[in-house]
């Protein structure tokens, strides 16, 4: 047994004395059991795991805050201002985009998907409020104040946020394509979580000047901390997503020829993903999302397209705050209670 | 839709504190992978659940109505099948 075979017997059975502290002691502890056999086949064991940190779960408790102890100052080092816009960027996206799926809402073939499209739209509502808040807590403005009140122009999502899927295949194409993109963001958000702790705390760190150009990467923690949560969610989005790409690009010829359609025409809106932000606090290597959704084509048997990006308008796109001309559409509706009852509460 | 329509999965969640699954509800759904998503999104939603079993309900043998006398009622007078049928003697600990 010295050979790391991490067969089904897991790592348990490698070493009997190690006890993993989390879990509690199952069954190594009593030497009455005489049953070192702590592996994943083990039922009793998975019955003793905690789930609850310890805490007696009821229906309605056990959420956790995932902003819970997180320094909320703006580091040392960034740009509140590039702050400010990058989540902006980043909550619009999922602001219009959920906006977008709620539109589905008791328009989807089957009660279970839209069920799901719900949960995925109420995912990315719940992105757009933290970082909303976050950027608003900087500038002054509550997040209600920023979805609500401000003006086309003032809105940096992407544009591929604002389509409107014309039938399921485009939105699962198109939730595909975001969800890929931004879960490999979001990645890389979360990965600098642990780097940003020093650079927000008191101590000054007079060493290795390790903070670099602004751009190199999110030093804030609260993103970080946002970030860590919504990976989580994002590859389930994908994960929904690809499933159903692949259904239905392998399924009967009508269907494949309709996401093949549907990745024909949503193609040109990727192209802004990768465009060039300098006041970008991460970005995303349009390599690592061409190999996703390689994988992903490949199993559905579609044909990657090869049309050119979107064109900006006057060098200018969705990050700068111009927009299809379908985003009016959108914000009439988002914003349209909100304005004509500015203080209402419930 | 009707002759196209999607098979029945029974949905069995084991709950936080829960000791094994418990049938939960039913929905449809192509094949068991997307039974399990849909089950996911349907009976998850609150924080409830760490592990979801699915199955085809047309695969689930059940037993009939009908039969439900042979099947039992024979149990039905046979209290010393239970613990507390018997006197634990006092010298017999931790029962």
């Amino acid at each position: 047994m010295t050979t790391p075979d991490l067969g089904p017997v897991g790592l348990h059975a490698l070493d009997p004395g190690t006890v993993d502290p989390g879990t509690g002691d199952p069954g190594t502890g009593d030497p009455g059991t005489g049953d070192p056999g702590t592996g994943d086949g083990n039922a009793y064991d998975l019955l003793a795991e905690d789930h609850d940190e310890g805490h007696r779960w009821a229906f309605g408790t056990g959420f956790t805050d995932p902003l819970d102890g997180v320094d909320t100052s703006v580091p040392d080092g960034l740009d509140p201002g590039a702050l400010v816009r990058f989540c902006l960027a980043l909550g619009d996206d999922a602001l219009i985009y959920s906006h977008r799926l709620q539109q589905w809402v008791a328009r989807l073939p089957e009660l279970e998907e839209e069920t799901a499209v719900a949960n995925i739209a109420l995912d990315l509502l719940g992105q757009a409020r933290m970082l909303l808040a976050r950027a608003g807590a900087i500038v002054g403005q509550g997040e209600d104040q920023l979805a609500f009140f401000r003006a086309e122009k003032e809105f940096r999502n992407v544009r591929l946020a604002e389509h409107a899927d014309r039938d399921f295949a485009e939105l699962v194409v198109r939730l595909l394509m975001f969800s890929t993109w931004r879960l490999a963001l979001f990645e890389k958000l979360a990965e600098l979580e642990p780097a940003s702790g020093p650079v927000s705390s008191g101590a000054v760190s007079a060493g290795p000047v390790s903070a670099g150009p602004v751009s190199s990467g999110a030093a804030d923690p609260v993103l970080a901390a946002i970030a860590a949560k919504g990976v989580n969610e994002l590859a389930y989005h994908r994960d929904y997503a690809a499933g159903w790409v692949v259904r239905l690009g392998d399924g009967t010829a009508l269907s494949h020829a309709r996401t093949q359609a549907a990745l024909d025409t949503l193609w040109p809106l990727t192209g802004e993903l990768f465009r060039p932000d300098p006041g970008a606090l991460a970005a995303v290597d349009q390599r690592a999302f061409d190999a996703v959704l390689d994988t992903v084509l490949a199993a559905a048997g579609l044909d990657r397209p090869n049309a050119a990006p979107l064109a900006p308008v006057g060098g200018r796109a969705g990050r700068d705050g111009v927009h299809t001309e379908e985003m009016g559409y959108i914000l009439a509706e988002l914003q349209s209670v909100a304005r004509a009852y500015p203080d209402a509460t419930w | 839709m009707t002759d196209q329509s999607w098979p029945l999965f029974e949905v069995f969640l084991r709950g936080r504190r829960g000791l094994n699954h418990v049938h939960v509800g039913s929905l449809h759904a192509a094949d068991a992978e997307m039974a399990l998503h849909h089950a996911r999104d349907l009976y998850t939603r609150r924080n409830e659940g760490v592990s979801i079993w699915v199955i085809r309900a047309s695969d689930i043998t059940a037993s009939s109505p009908d039969e439900k006398d042979p099947f039992f009622k024979p149990s039905g007078d046979k209290v010393y099948r239970h613990p507390t049928f018997y006197d634990i003697p006092d010298d017999v600990p931790h029962m």
